[in-house]
């Protein structure tokens, strides 16, 4: 039954091999543009390493996470053999080769346009046709989740599909619906540019399909990690999934109310009517429902796991958690780092704070605590619990694993925390050179040079996680016991239709993307003049 | 179980959740777009519609009575971009030749010049362009220039471009580079002053940037304080004049040194 072991495993090692060699490219750009480094005096290689560091860690490595794990969950939630296993290679391929034709260019200086774009600049074609590749070839992912999900409802009508199945279904619609953006931008705004056809581009149009893609694409790489809270986290720690029903509702909700909201990241942008902002604004708020949803679920499954195990009183279930399970640290530490983050988001979403920390360094502070923290300590989580099952070997470095988690956490909070505070107080975010010799700045020197201790203690965890699996791949063979999800404390016997499956929610994401962003791009389109000389990156004149 | 069909009015699935989510986007949509813009102190709409509007986005004519305050100087009138005037034909090249007859008196034969006028040598041909079509449109003024191209015309200019770029950039006996100044190589990130050498070659060069090397130290000097003070506004976005003022006497000796005793 077991098909998709090797296809997971080259899933989530590539994903891994990226993730390693774009871990410490940020490490040293921290470190470069620090008081601890004299000016490289060429930005253009800062500039070649954030668009290698962000394109690795935002394209390749989430995606590749949630293609592999909604693989491996696919054959084990589903209980049967995946359908479309050739075609899943296929894509595996394609994002790979993608991978390269992105990276290479990216390399040798001729795209440092950053992962974002940032048109008017424009750089190699072969950067944004790789970046196509690993969304077209992740598009075959989502066409396989949805296949073996209605393959097994015709098969078993009527029965509840199985959570863990249901979410990541859930997410693949997301991430299918949300890179819709960022592929009309690049399909008809930046490749004819690109490849020469044209030598003009709408950046502010450009700026709005980004924005259609940018928001929710944070909501995708979140899935994995959200479906590691529901599926795994109860079972890893003795307890029971406190309700089902409330974990579809989430994601439901992910799907509506995470796509329209993009344009929170334009808030300075004038292309834009400040209705639409607003719109946007209050949409952004709505995304807390969903996660407050969780945080409650979980806490409460963690609260039964907590009683199960003979914790009693109002916090004594806290005790009796066991503390030493990687994967009982790992969801602590990620709500911790969640709770600051999302208290950052809900910053950014509104128009006035905004404003002060717009385009500072508090932004990169708060998607790297979020992003880098919470969702991908949970990739780590994953990653250790379902190891096992794909290499066939015990993987049980126990004590690396716990501080694997626990120096991932030290070393993102004190990243990130000076990184905010640096924002504060108006540094800006894409420079490659601060002068702390100016008294101007002079006191961020300080913050600054912390964050760089941040990063090489993140470094450091890197290398223990790479420690951890090497082992786990290295260790004896042994016949793992099957794999199971959380099972909820009342499994659902039936569903109502709406909970089974994603027509109406679809329905609404589309119609709500549409009243949210039909207008600004019909408008953008039909305005004349709007288009600007593209500038290339890395032609010398 | 039955099947049970969602898209209907009698499922209270579809029923709420259609009517919750429609109800969010029409009350912010109204505290968006009328509430908001409306409430906002010194906006001045003619009515709801208008408001509606302006939140929309839409680009809305001046209020009648709006004194319109344009520049009591011209500006340039090149549009350029970056493949601009790439690949000239020799015809083009040797008309170019012919033409640039009139300037050797101050711009050498070779377009290098014994008497602190710009050397011309291959200069890039965006470069040349557009201060010809500026001399011409009086957007950048000079009574030496001026009467020179009254009668070129834009063929002519892009010969001469032609010609000029084509020229091989002889290098100048002068001193050994020195060290890189920190306004060339760093600019003052806050006075937001970009490098010089962010456009002007040493770290990137970029589209309608002059080539700076080898020209002379006056000529140079002479620029930046024209930018400086504003006699000298042919930059449409401003990027030189805002550069300009915000440097120190020294930052404008030590770049123009710079530039000047480069090969």
């Amino acid at each position: 039954m077991w098909n998709s072991r090797r296809l997971v495993l080259a899933h989530l090692w590539f994903a891994f091999a990226g993730f390693g060699a774009a871990l410490p490219l940020g490490e040293w750009q921290m470190f470069v543009r620090s008081p601890l480094h004299a000016w490289i005096s060429d930005p253009e290689w800062y500039y070649r390493s954030v668009t290698a560091h962000g394109t690795t860690m935002a394209y390749v490595f989430p995606t590749l996470v949630a293609m592999g794990f909604g693989y491996f969950v696919t054959e084990q939630a589903l209980r049967r053999p995946m359908v479309g296993l050739r075609w899943a290679w296929l894509g595996f391929a394609l994002v790979v080769i993608g991978t390269i034709a992105a990276i290479v260019p990216v390399a040798l200086g001729l795209a440092s346009v950053l992962y974002t774009f940032y048109p008017p600049l424009i750089g190699h074609p072969s950067y944004y046709i790789g970046v196509v590749l690993v969304v077209v070839g992740s598009w075959v992912w989502v066409a396989l989740m949805s296949i073996n999900m209605y393959r097994w409802k015709r098969d078993n009508p009527g029965a509840p599909v199985p959570f863990p199945m249901f979410a990541t279904v859930a997410g693949s619609y997301l991430w299918a619906w949300t890179a819709v953006g960022a592929a009309l931008e690049l399909l008809f705004q930046i490749i004819p540019v690109a490849l020469g056809w044209r030598s003009t581009i709408d950046a502010g149009l450009a700026r709005v399909f980004f924005s259609w893609t940018l928001h929710a694409i944070v909501y995708f790489w979140l899935m994995p990690t959200y479906i590691a809270y529901y599926t795994i986290v109860p079972r890893a720690i003795g307890g029971r999934l406190f309700s089902d029903t409330m974990g579809r509702i989430a994601f439901i909700l992910f799907l509506i109310v995470a796509m329209p909201i993009g344009i929170h990241h334009a808030f300075e942008d004038p292309q834009v009517g400040s209705g639409f902002k607003y719109l946007h604004s209050v949409f952004t708020a709505l995304v807390t429902l969903p996660t407050s949803l969780t945080v409650f679920t979980i806490c409460a499954s963690v609260e039964i796991a907590g009683r199960l195990r003979g914790g009693k009183g109002v916090l004594g279930w806290l005790k009796a958690l066991p503390w030493r399970n990687p994967v009982m640290l790992g969801v602590a530490l990620s709500f911790v780092m969640l709770g600051f983050g999302g208290a950052g988001g809900l910053i950014n979403m509104s128009y006035q704070l905004n404003a002060t920390v717009h385009n500072t360094q508090w932004i990169t502070g708060h998607f790297h605590l979020i992003f880098g923290g919470a969702i991908v300590i949970m990739y780590f989580v994953i990653a250790y619990d379902i190891w096992p099952h794909l290499t066939g070997r015990a993987l049980d470095s126990f004590g690396l694993m716990r501080a694997q988690l626990w120096t991932w956490f030290l070393g993102m909070i004190v990243l990130t925390f000076p990184w905010h505070w640096v924002g504060i107080l108006g540094m800006p975010r894409r420079m490659a050179f601060f002068d702390y010799t100016d008294p101007a700045i002079a006191a961020q020197a300080a913050s600054v040079t912390m964050s760089v201790v941040g990063g090489a203690i993140l470094v450091l965890s890197g290398v223990l996680f790479f420690v951890v699996l090497v082992r786990g791949q290295t260790a004896p063979r042994t016949e793992p016991a099957t794999y199971r999800f959380s099972v909820a404390v009342r499994p659902p016997r039936a569903l109502p239709a709406a909970l089974n499956g994603f027509g109406l929610w679809l329905g609404l994401m589309v119609a709500l993307t549409i009243v949210n962003y039909g207008f600004p791009i019909a408008h953008s389109l039909s305005t004349p003049g709007t288009a600007v000389p593209a500038v290339k990156v890395g032609e010398r004149w | 179980m039955t099947r049970e069909r969602i898209a209907s009015f009698r499922n209270p699935w579809f029923t709420a959740s259609v009517a919750i989510t429609a109800a969010i986007a029409i009350v912010a949509a109204i505290v968006g777009f009328v509430w908001l813009p409306l409430a906002h102190p010194g906006e001045q709409f003619k009515g709801v519609w208008d408001a509606i509007c302006s939140a929309a986005g839409l680009v809305r004519n001046a209020a009648s009575g709006t004194q319109i305050v344009r520049p009591d100087f011209l500006t340039t009138s090149v549009e350029i971009d970056p493949q601009m005037l790439q690949g000239a034909s020799a015809e083009s090249i040797g008309r170019g030749a012919t033409l640039a007859l009139r300037c050797t008196m101050c711009h050498g034969a070779r377009g290098l010049s014994q008497a602190d006028t710009p050397n011309l040598a291959g200069q890039y041909p965006v470069t040349i362009y557009k201060e010809l079509v500026d001399f011409k449109t009086g957007a950048r003024a000079s009574a030496v220039m001026a009467p020179l191209v009254t009668d070129l015309s834009d063929a002519d200019m892009r010969d001469l471009a032609a010609y000029y770029a084509y020229l091989p950039r002889v290098l100048a006996p002068h001193s050994a580079a020195s060290e890189t100044p920190h306004i060339i190589a760093g600019g003052a990130p806050l006075r937001g002053i970009a490098p010089c050498g962010a456009c002007h070659g040493e770290v990137d060069s970029k589209a309608s940037a002059a080539w700076l090397e080898g020209q002379p130290v006056i000529y140079l000097r002479t620029q930046l304080e024209a930018f400086a003070t504003g006699a000298r506004h042919n930059d449409i976005g401003e990027q030189m004049r805002n550069i300009a003022r915000r440097m120190t006497g020294e930052e404008i000796d030590a770049a123009s040194r710079y530039y000047a005793d480069r090969p």
